[in-house]
């Protein structure tokens, strides 16, 4: 598709992500003169559906978002309508809560990892291709994404869509005994982690650096899943609550999406890499020594190194995972109660994926007057483009068929889930 | 070279080839492919994945021997798709409720659409919907339909040996009670007085709720004949309003036909 001296990349349908979508990168010579991320998977209008139903069913309602990572919408709606409604939880709950997403994560990053991510770096199609050549990684890979979904199906009933997670706690806690048929399988999947950060650091990475603002949560104490201010690398320290203000979504003419940046500044990247440079201090031991030794240390700029970062949160998630379940009692109410109380609550939560924003307005008869969810996807996505506008002039030298390729990739790092994003994202269908 | 290599080899069998394509969803139905981890590596072996987005740079034309289908029908560009994929599909199977039953989303069904994307999108034009969420059944014929949001992942690796082997798939049609009394689980609506919607609920996700002290909200959709008057008595007896009623029939299957009748049915009452 070479003329006048210009030529397009388009990927009509991009592939090892989750949901629909479509990349169109048009250039002449270097100059890379648009780039388009075009979502065409289509809405599915939660925000709208969300208004007259009871603050309970938002858990499960949300969950529905993305069957990739229901626990992060379960535990922002949790998180947004407790604060509404004034609830406290108990300790035991709260612990039990950043187990769940120990599974999450565990299940989320290693499918990523292994199975949509390192075939680009290995030159194959797809994991069924990889296996051949590569049945031992393949299968290592296979039980630590099941260890991941055995945690989330004991807390949560089930891997997709779990049913357990409620306002107020869980339905039904597990008894300790429960948690603890799972530490030898925890303990080999901590050491198949470390393995995971050694592999992927072998990778090749292209040499490309780019000066991001990173932003995601920060707990005094502990690697960020449920609370936290919300901090960047440029000065940002807000609560959920002041979300809106500081941030925003717009409308760029050409590229028709709502693109979310930071007001005053522009586009801003959240998840793995930017969880990575702005905690590094709180993560465990074992987690800061292995990125250390593969070289890895903040501020990582390089976006396809986020693949040896997701490693080292992989160990992490299985470190806290060991050390929840051996500091775990069961609490001795799963749930406190909710009374319909009318308030107005936000939350932010790490998703596997980067922060995701819950806002509700609830009246006094407990129904939903007015939500807003605000995915990680639909807020890196002004990120992709910026991105995909350098590298895509990196590789003027390349054959179209490899520049593809290795866009698709750029945009693959980011591991995005368009499922999500299309709440929030204009859908344009094109007809000739 | 040895007279023996030089003899050709016995043509090996084609695998049948899967195609697996999505409308509007979440994605998860499709996820279960590879959340069956140990099974995964069995089933690629056995098939040709000819198409699957979510999983392979691969995209191979059709015809497929089988297609499975995740989401519902919300948009003009989908309602023609899907006759396509029809077309090139020998056996198509529905997977999960938004395939069946139209999804979460058919609570667009009786709201108006227009209303519903001006309170999502800052820009409505740019939208293009249809007024309904509709499940495949209501485009083109369907050869088996998976219950359940999400599909039980066992029971999609059950269709698809049945469908490969030309045999009749083990699903029940019968509803949760039968898996509760086969897990010898207390009754939580009769002993505990919870609202489970169990009765009316196709099986599948083995009494998942009720295991975990809560009622069944009908994440399967409705079993084969299921008696949604009688059971909407029992919530009212418990106290439940007609608006709770109405809301609990309609949540991820409420566009199916037996659960949309007992949500009017509540509205109007």
């Amino acid at each position: 598709m070479t003329g006048r001296g210009g030529r397009t990349i388009k990927v009509d349908t991009l592939a090892r992500v989750e949901g629909e979508g479509a990349l169109y990168i048009k250039m002449a010579g270097n100059h890379v003169s648009e780039v388009k991320l075009r979502i065409y998977e289509p809405p599915r209008l939660f925000e709208a559906f969300l208004r007259g139903r009871h603050f309970s069913e938002a858990p499960d309602i949300t969950a529905r978002i993305c069957g990739i990572c229901p626990i992060a919408y379960q535990m922002s709606a949790i998180h947004a309508i407790e604060r509404a409604l004034g609830i406290q939880i108990a300790p035991e709950v709260r612990l039990l809560r950043r187990l769940f997403y120990c599974g999450e994560w565990i299940e989320s990053h290693a499918l990523h990892i292994y199975m949509l991510h390192a075939p680009d770096f290995l030159g194959y199609q797809d994991v069924i291709e990889m296996a051949k050549d590569h049945r031992p990684v393949v299968e290592k890979a296979l039980r630590l994404k099941k260890i991941g979904n055995r945690l989330v199906q004991l807390l949560g009933g089930r891997e997709i869509h779990p049913i357990s997670a409620a306002v107020g706690g869980f339905h039904k806690a597990p008894a300790k005994s429960q948690l603890r048929e799972l530490v030898s399988e925890l303990e080999w999947a901590l050491e198949a982690s470390l393995e995971a950060v050694r592999w992927t650091s072998t990778l090749e990475f292209p040499d490309f650096e780019q000066d991001y603002e990173f932003v995601a949560l920060r707990h005094p104490q502990e690697y960020p899943f449920n609370e936290g201010r919300l901090v960047s690398n440029r000065g940002l320290d807000i609560d959920a609550a002041e979300y809106e203000d500081r941030f925003s979504e717009y409308h760029v003419k050409h590229s028709n999406a709502l693109q979310s940046v930071v007001r005053g500044r522009g586009s801003y990247l959240v998840g793995p890499l930017a969880r990575f440079n702005l905690n590094f201090d709180k993560l465990p031991e074992v987690a800061q020594k292995a990125a250390l030794v593969v070289g890895l240390k903040p501020p990582v700029k390089n976006l396809f190194r986020s693949i040896v970062v997701r490693a080292v949160e992989l160990v992490f998630a299985c470190a806290e995972a060991l050390r929840v379940i051996n500091e775990y009692e069961p609490p001795a109410v799963s749930r406190v109660p909710a009374p319909n109380r009318r308030g107005v609550g936000q939350a932010i939560t790490e998703a596997p994926r980067g922060i995701l924003y819950h806002r509700y307005a609830i009246d006094e008869n407990g129904l939903i007057v007015t939500a807003k969810i605000v995915p990680p996807t639909s807020q890196n996505q002004k990120r992709i483009e910026d991105d995909l506008r350098e590298y895509a002039a990196q590789l003027a030298a390349w054959s179209l068929e490899e520049a593809t390729w290795k866009c698709e990739q750029a945009v693959r790092c980011y591991d995005p889930c368009i499922s999500c994003a299309t709440h929030f994202l204009k859908v344009v269908i094109e007809r000739d | 070279m040895s007279s023996d290599s030089k003899r050709k080899a016995p043509k090996a069998q084609a695998k049948p080839k899967i195609g697996v394509f999505k409308f509007a969803s979440c994605d998860g139905c499709q996820l279960c492919l590879l959340d069956a981890e140990d099974e995964l590596l069995g089933v690629v072996g056995a098939v040709e994945i000819a198409y699957f987005p979510e999983a392979t740079r691969t995209m191979l034309k059709g015809p497929y021997d089988i297609g499975l289908v995740e989401g519902s029908i919300t948009t003009h560009h989908d309602a023609q798709r899907i006759q396509e994929i029809r077309r090139k599909c020998k056996t198509l199977i529905t997977i999960g409720a938004c395939a069946t039953a139209g999804g979460i989303q058919a609570l667009r069904n009786w709201k108006d659409v227009d209303e519903f994307v001006r309170a999502v999108y800052a820009s409505p034009q740019f939208i293009s919907t249809l007024k309904l969420s509709t499940p495949i059944a209501e485009h083109v014929p369907v050869d088996f339909e998976l219950r359940g949001c999400p599909i039980n992942k066992y029971q999609l690796i059950e269709l698809l040996t049945a469908t490969l082997v030309g045999r009749k798939p083990n699903i029940p049609t019968y509803s949760v009670c039968m898996e509760c009394k086969r897990k010898a689980a207390v009754c939580i609506a009769v002993a505990r007085g919870v609202p489970c919607l169990g009765p009316v609920t196709h099986a599948g996700c083995g009494a998942l709720c009720p295991s975990y002290d809560r009622g069944c909200y009908g994440c399967y959709g409705p079993m084969e004949t299921p008696n949604t008057a009688s059971l909407t008595s029992q919530f009212r007896i418990l106290g439940q309003s007609g608006d709770q009623i109405s809301r609990a029939f309609r949540s991820f299957n409420a566009w199916a036909w037996q659960f949309r009748k007992a949500s009017e049915e509540c509205e109007r009452a």
